[in-house]
């Protein structure tokens, strides 16, 4: 490209860039939608199941049965949200969703342990799976620990499970969520600026204006999308400092290879949104469509749905996505500290879909202006 | 409040809605593609976790043990490394999700009546992953203590599971889905109804008609609601016929609380599109203000229980919320009309605020 068609770039770029901070609703939109986005996803998104509610109906009333809940409640996974000597008062309480989990402890309990054949009756709401599943995992386990503890005698034999989780040791999902955040608000910041940057000079006939200046298709592009780049950037380091200094998540990577991977992404994204802009001739029409097309991206990505659990046509679709192969990289580089010596296999899927995708929307989007 | 009027407000948003052909994709393809979809796309029910394996004991009691863990069908092996050191390395690559490591004297320690120590490694990244793992090990670990011959523990517990007995998550999504689609359906449907009406000009032969205020507000909601209840009717179906999620309540309690919502769902939307009279801006705000909350904060997929109070605090704004609940408790619990009357008060003033709002955002005048 010669000098000449640099310094229209250049121009059509601070045009952009006026034009988007004109908009005084612009600002907060591009600056503290991410911020709240990314508090909303840290907190709401929270799978980690503790203090589950639970029911106590103890009929015992013993020294021992005493013991038993005290294990269950010192752990901090369960607390108790009521107790009460009649079992119909168990089923209400789960009936109406007040307790997830119902402890039933029979009479005569403490003589039963003491004697070494005890019984209790564990009762767990499943309409939440997830939070059902993990929370009888939990019981179970504190449940045989108390049993261990009561065994007469004689150390109880039996395999015992030591587990160690690597990487995040306290299993806490939000280490894995903000950083997945970040991915998802990059894309959908870069689709939702492109994708009605040119309808909108259509909508507004300020478009024919454009086309009668020297501007060729290309470089009326990279004036487009050079703003949307360097704001999307820009975002990436603000996102990541919150997600470091107020989510205390570790980075353990490196940083240049997280912006080179951001990069490469960025234009990915961008090349989608421009081809959305140009396939479509109404903002509300383009608006529509990038709904259409963000939530299979957001869903079909692994950034909060595990991909192993899909059904297996929607597992090779999610191949497809370029969102998938940025989440692997900024999990890893976060999480993990892997770098690009690890993940060479997601940079260049992700380059690869960047360099078709533009190639594409090159074509598309000259054929859109005549 | 004149009814005659009402429903000839009624029968024109009717035409108009049937003449534009974007709406009614919009209005039944979309809820049935997002049932479908998201119930195959989303799901936290593990199988298949890849695991390595790296038995230095290699007795039968330690294969045991690992045709145990394989058995299970929640765990399947991709390497049997020989020294621990390789299984790590799997676990950074990422080739294996967890890495089970039976040491040498395994099967002795057994045999003499002491706890046997097994290691189990996880990539934790995936916290909820990792917990559903963890879960299924311990389980499976507790079963082989329980099947070796050793003295049986002092006490027993007998663990049952309520309302989705084999804990499928696809029972738990897909009644919370249909709150989640309803909310977004209704924002989306009727953000536009009036804006519609200001961008292309009618506003103006609305004004010189006698129709008033609430009969414009109430004219446009009834199409909406209708259509929202077919798509309820739709998407429940599906649900339960091809998805395979139980329905163990009543179905007028369900289409009468589902009124209650879709008419505060509405009439939020209506509100939308009144005040701020822009298509696009109507749709954005609209999104914002239903499809996030809708997704995060009614304890659709995420439970209200574990957020921080002050989330926890805003979930009470969020209507989908109820609905959930409501959905829920229908379809898995069989929850009777009793039982919900918070819910349906909740969406009560919900639906007053929302029918109250728009009619007073609504203006008749002209500039």
């Amino acid at each position: 490209m010669n000098r000449a068609a640099w310094l229209r770039v250049r121009r059509l770029v601070a045009k952009e860039f006026r034009q988007i901070f004109r908009d005084p609703r612009m600002r907060p939109m591009l600056f503290l939608s991410p911020i709240i986005q990314l508090l909303l996803f840290g907190y709401a998104v929270n799978t980690d199941v503790r203090h589950t509610a639970t029911f106590l109906v103890d009929h015992d009333r013993s020294a021992a049965s005493r013991e038993l809940v005290a294990a269950l409640t010192a752990s901090g996974f369960f607390q108790i949200v009521g107790r009460s000597e009649r079992s119909a008062d168990l089923v209400g309480a789960l009936d109406r969703g007040h307790a997830v989990i119902g402890l039933e402890i029979p009479p005569g309990f403490g003589d039963d342990l003491a004697a070494g054949r005890s019984t209790v009756q564990l009762l767990v709401d499943g309409s939440d799976s997830n939070t059902g599943l993990v929370a009888q995992g939990n019981a179970m386990r504190l449940l045989q620990a108390f049993a261990l503890g009561h065994s007469r005698g004689q150390t109880a034999g039996g395999v015992e499970l030591r587990t160690r989780a690597w990487f995040n040791p306290a299993l806490e999902s939000r280490v894995y969520n903000v950083p997945g955040v970040i991915a998802a608000l990059l894309i959908l910041m870069c689709l939702l600026l492109t994708a009605l940057a040119v309808v909108r000079e259509r909508e507004m006939g300020t478009l024919e204006q454009l086309m009668v200046t020297p501007l060729q298709p290309s470089e009326l592009m990279l004036g487009k999308t050079i703003p949307v780049a360097v704001i999307a950037l820009g975002q990436l380091v603000l996102v990541t400092a919150v997600a470091l200094l107020w989510f205390g998540i570790p980075f353990r990577g490196n940083p240049l290879a997280l912006v080179i991977g951001a990069l490469v992404y960025i234009l990915a994204g961008l090349a989608f949104g421009l081809l959305i802009s140009s396939a479509t001739r109404t903002q509300q029409e383009a608006f529509m469509v990038m709904f259409l097309v963000l939530m299979p991206l957001l869903i079909l990505s692994g950034f909060m749905y595990p991909i192993s659990s899909m059904a297996e046509p929607l597992q090779w679709l999610t191949l497809a996505n370029p969102l998938r192969h940025f989440l692997v990289i900024v999990r890893g580089i976060f999480l993990k500290g892997e770098g690009l010596g690890d993940l060479w296999p997601q940079y260049l899927t992700l380059l690869a879909m960047a360099v078709v995708a533009l190639r594409v929307a090159t074509i598309r989007f000259a054929r859109s202006l005549r | 409040m004149n009814l005659s009027r009402l429903g000839a407000m009624a029968r024109k948003e009717w035409i108009q809605l049937r003449r534009d052909p974007r709406s009614m994709v919009l209005a039944f393809v979309l809820p049935l593609f997002m049932v479908v979809f998201f119930s195959y796309a989303i799901s936290w029910d593990l199988d298949n976790i890849p695991v390595g394996v790296v038995d230095e004991d290699r007795t039968p009691e330690s294969r045991a043990l690992v045709e145990r863990f394989t058995a299970s069908g929640y765990f399947r092996i991709v390497a049997t490394p020989e020294r621990p050191g390789d299984a790590e390395q799997l676990l950074i690559g990422g080739g294996a999700q967890a890495v089970l490591h039976i040491p040498p004297g395994f099967a002795r320690e057994l045999s003499r009546g002491r706890r046997a120590a097994v290691q189990f490694l996880l990539d934790g990244s995936d916290a909820n992953s990792a917990t559903v793992a963890l879960t299924y090990a311990d389980a499976l670990a507790a079963g082989f203590t329980t099947a070796a011959h050793v003295p049986a523990p002092p006490l027993t517990v007998s663990s049952r599971v309520w309302y989705n007995e084999t804990l499928r998550s696809r029972n738990m999504i897909v009644p919370g889905l249909i709150a989640v689609i309803m909310s977004i359906i209704a924002a989306m449907l009727t953000a536009l109804t009036i804006a519609r009406e200001w961008e292309r000009g009618t506003m103006e032969q609305l004004a010189a008609t006698p129709v008033g205020r609430a009969e414009v507000v109430l004219g446009k909601l009834v199409p909406y609601l209708l259509i929202g209840l077919l798509d309820v009717a739709m998407v429940a179906a599906v649900g339960v016929a091809v998805l395979g999620v139980p329905f163990r309540g009543n179905l007028v309690v369900l289409f009468g609380l589902t009124t209650l919502f879709l008419l505060g769902a509405l009439g939020l939307g209506i509100f939308i599109s009144a005040t701020i009279k822009s298509q696009v801006l109507a749709t954005q705000v609209a999104m914002v203000v239903t499809y996030l909350p809708a997704l995060l904060l009614s304890g659709f997929m995420f439970a209200i229980a574990n957020m921080p109070p002050a989330l926890r605090a805003a979930t009470w704004l969020v209507p989908a919320r109820y609905f959930v609940s409501v959905t829920r408790s229908l379809f898995l619990k069989g929850t009777g009309p009793l039982e919900l009357w918070p819910q349906a008060l909740a969406m009560a003033v919900f639906a007053s605020a929302g029918i109250g709002l728009a009619i007073r955002a609504f203006r008749k005048e002209i500039g």
